[in-house]
């Protein structure tokens, strides 16, 4: 079959279709042909791969929870499998939508620019419908996606070009264009057709949190009973489905960590940055900001702030490229996402846009690193 | 007093098929020259097929510096002047036939080297190039041992006495310093020059990690590097009054049948030293070298490639279908990256290797994994980025000036997006030399 897609083939005008599903079921026999011999068996494929699995434990357990917040919301009495399969169902049509849509115009631009088709969507498009709430209209996602894909990623040259995260990208274009889609109390929830339980309430703990009044400020799940630091730790509360458990982003981070395939200069330094902020944030104690008086340890399990510094301020094209400067903008997502956080009420959670930020800055950073660099090699010089 | 240099940046390749024991030696009865292993010069030929040559005979000139000679290391006659695309000259071959020594006449030491074909075999930074004619080096960085995978002796044993000899003749060609690098264990101590004991993991033996430790190269300056075994056919030189034109080389590899080291000369023709070391009826990959810098033959019609020391043989792997290889759990797949189960059988067991890149070529996705085996006080991906660029500004301020294509090696090894980064630099630094 091979044959019929190489040059002078009958179907040569969809080779690069043909060779990414090739490569996928095959690695090329491709040898060297200049410089070294021998190659690590690490390539794109692999390191792409890496990352999904590392995302499984969220994604997985978003799905289940899915299914335990409607059946907390509705009272309807389901066992766990049941209620997983209930959140699959939710969600399957948003995963579905981002990689059809997203390794769709892939495939188009690979072809078009007669390039091998590259992986790097395998990860964005299981990242966005993560970050997403499970009430977000498939439409709406195709929209932002393609947006994203094409605006943020091809325009610049495909994968590895990027200076935007994708999934980021796309968050963001959901939360600019459908504001009413992307928060609020009626969107974390599925409730499906059912009627919800008396003192049922939607909005997500950090929701409640930015609209509270008073000194002793109480979160609530949707069931109306208060909810403590283990149900946020674990992840059994409202939010984007993908990003509620602190526990199973911990195992992504061991995962990603463990494989070597992201920094942990960048984790930890957010991590810190985040900490110090919660930290000065309760020090300074301001009630007209209720959220920067919540306790840090509980601060940080909030929201989507340990899922972007996992998983997105790590992205490796869009994040810095030199050590010292991963450290730096480690630290200052940490201290932005907590600032927008606390103080700007318009914006519930602020990991998003601290990401975001920091990603147009990153090529900065590493520019006074390396000309830091230039500089000494070039007092050298002059010695 | 030897001074210490600890590289802890670098890779050991764990590579299957490490070649001990005494060299066997082997007259190979026809050897070849190419004039692609001696870059920075344009080589014309001064023989034709019937000549009859001496050891020692030139067999090339140099364009640009008629002194600088490539000489016949095997006394006999001109068979071939092998020609590829364009009529470029791939290689001189000459059948042996009775010795004879070719007389250097004169009692200057530079134009001894540059006669005796030894000139050719130095190398000068930058641009990692024969020394230009009329060069006065700021240093002359020496290397008494290889760290690449599976290499053997940089130094015959048979003339090893004469390497104290050639590093007092070096002496003389400098104002700076001549340094020597060992390993520790080697036990090499000389007066001679400084000596260097490296400490660390491929790339230690590269001469480009010891000038960074010791005194970076800058824009302007000269250092000549060159490898102890021809510092010890100087040493010869200078004492005898000839050169022995021998190497010991070292047949390797987890292809090879059965590893193994053999005293020939330099340039032998490689059907006879590799005689019932291939396997019959498999695909396999013969490289003049080590897998990192060598040079792809053909063990049929080929030669002992520069620097003469080490053959290499793999499976090629282009008939392995490997299905669905990214998700292959295999633990005989090595990575330095903890991807692949192989970490947990221990990444110094050794490893079967085939030629295959296995994977795709893509654009850099993955950040600081080059710098994990790269020992400089450089940024190799701005360095590259500027590489591709064509940048001449910005290599310069990076610091192309302090590499040679073979640091990029380990790089090129372990990136995740299969770039060629030994060619880029090879063509950086030709095009920087060119317009300079």
């Amino acid at each position: 079959m091979k044959p019929m897609f190489e040059k002078g083939g009958k179907y040569h005008a969809l080779h690069s279709v043909f060779d990414g599903f090739y490569t996928f079921l095959y690695t090329p026999n491709e040898t060297s042909t200049s410089g070294v011999h021998i190659h690590d068996g690490n390539d794109s494929k692999r390191t792409m791969i890496t990352v999904v699995i590392a995302l499984l434990p969220c994604c997985l357990f978003g799905m289940w929870n899915v299914g335990y917040q409607h059946h907390l919301a509705t009272g309807e009495c389901i066992g766990w499998l049941a209620q997983f399969f209930y959140g699959l169902w939710a969600v399957l049509p948003q995963i579905l939508t981002a990689y059809i849509v997203g390794l769709g115009i892939e495939f188009i631009v690979a072809q078009l620019r007669g390039h091998e088709i590259q992986e790097g969507f395998l990860v964005s498009g299981i990242l966005i419908p993560m970050i997403c709430p499970v009430s977000t209209p498939c439409w709406m996602l195709a929209v932002a996606v393609a947006f994203a894909v094409i605006f943020a990623k091809e325009v610049f040259g495909g994968t590895g070009y990027n200076f935007l995260n994708v999934a980021l990208v796309t968050r963001a274009f959901l939360f600019f264009a459908y504001p009413s889609k992307m928060s609020g109390d009626s969107v974390f929830v599925s409730l499906g057709s059912a009627t919800p339980v008396d003192g049922y309430s939607g909005a997500t703990p950090l929701g409640q949190l930015a609209t509270a009044t008073g000194e002793n400020v109480h979160i609530y799940g949707v069931d109306g009973q208060i909810l403590d630091l283990s149900n946020l730790f674990w992840g059994t509360i409202p939010g984007s489905w993908g990003e509620t458990s602190t526990f199973c982003i911990l195992i992504g981070a061991v995962i990603l960590l463990a494989t070597g395939m992201a920094s942990w200069k960048i984790m930890l330094s957010a991590l810190v940055g985040g900490l110090g902020m919660s930290y000065l944030g309760c020090a300074i104690g301001n009630p007209t900001y209720p959220v920067s008086m919540v306790y840090p340890i509980d601060q940080l399990c909030l929201g989507g702030f340990m899922f972007a510094i996992v998983f997105m301020a790590t992205d490796p094209v869009t994040s810095c490229r030199t050590e010292t400067g991963k450290w730096i903008y480690g630290f200052l997502i940490g201290v932005l996402a907590m600032t927008i956080r606390f103080y700007n009420t318009g914006y519930p959670e602020g990991a998003m846009l601290a990401v975001l930020l920091m990603n147009c800055f990153a090529p900065l950073i590493d520019w006074c690193v390396v000309n830091s660099n230039i500089r000494r090699r070039m007092k050298r010089m002059a010695v | 007093m030897a001074r210490e240099i600890n590289i802890k940046k670098g890779l050991d390749i764990p590579l299957e098929g490490k070649a001990g024991g005494k060299p066997e030696p082997i007259k190979s009865g026809l050897i070849g020259i190419c004039p692609d292993d001696f870059p920075g010069y344009t080589w014309k030929c001064d023989v034709k097929p019937g000549d009859a040559v001496a050891k020692g005979t030139p067999l090339f000139h140099a364009k640009e510096a008629e002194a600088i000679k490539l000489v016949s290391t095997v006394a006999g006659t001109v068979e071939e002047i092998r020609r590829g695309e364009r009529r470029k000259i791939l290689a001189v071959t000459v059948k042996a036939g009775e010795d004879a020594t070719n007389p250097i006449d004169t009692a200057n030491l530079t134009d001894k080297l540059k006669m005796s074909g030894l000139w050719a075999m130095m190398r000068q930074r930058p641009y990692d190039v024969v020394p230009a004619a009329d060069a006065a080096p700021r240093d002359i960085f020496v290397t008494a041992f290889d760290s690449s995978p599976l290499a053997g002796n940089v130094i015959p044993t048979h003339i090893a006495e004469y390497l104290e000899p050639g590093l007092e003749a070096l002496k003389t060609l400098t104002k700076g310093t001549v340094y020597l690098a060992v390993r520790p264990g080697q036990g090499l101590r000389t007066k001679a020059a400084t000596v260097l004991d490296m400490i660390g993991p491929h790339p230690a033996g590269n001469p480009s990690v010891q000038i960074a430790a010791v005194a970076p190269i800058n824009k302007g300056e000269t250092v000549w590097t060159v490898d102890a075994g021809t510092v010890a056919r100087i040493g010869m030189l200078v004492k005898k009054g000839y050169c022995d034109y021998r190497a010991e080389v070292a047949i390797t590899g987890p292809a090879a049948v059965k590893p193994k080291k053999v005293l020939t000369e330099i340039g032998a023709s490689l059907d006879v030293i590799l005689k019932g070391e291939l396997k019959e009826g498999e695909s396999l990959r013969v490289i003049s070298g080590n897998v990192l810098t060598g040079v792809k033959v053909n063990p049929e019609t080929d030669f002992l490639r520069f620097p003469y020391r080490q053959i290499t043989i793999i499976q090629e792997g282009d008939n392995a279908d490997e299905f669905m290889g990214w998700a292959s759990m295999s633990p005989k797949k090595f990575s330095i990256k903890r991807t692949f189960p192989a970490f947990l059988r221990g990444l110094e067991k050794p490893f079967n290797f085939d030629a295959r890149i296995k994977g795709g070529h893509r654009a850099m996705i993955l950040s600081g994994e080059l710098d994990k085996v790269f020992p400089f006080d450089i940024y190799p991906e701005y360095l590259i980025k500027a590489m591709m660029a064509g940048d001449y500004d910005k290599m310069e301020k990076l610091g192309i000036y302090e590499i040679a294509p073979e640091d990029f090696a380990l790089p090129e090894f372990v990136d995740t997006s299969k770039q060629e980064l030994q060619k880029l630099t090879r063509e950086s630094l030709e095009r920087l030399r060119k317009d300079s």
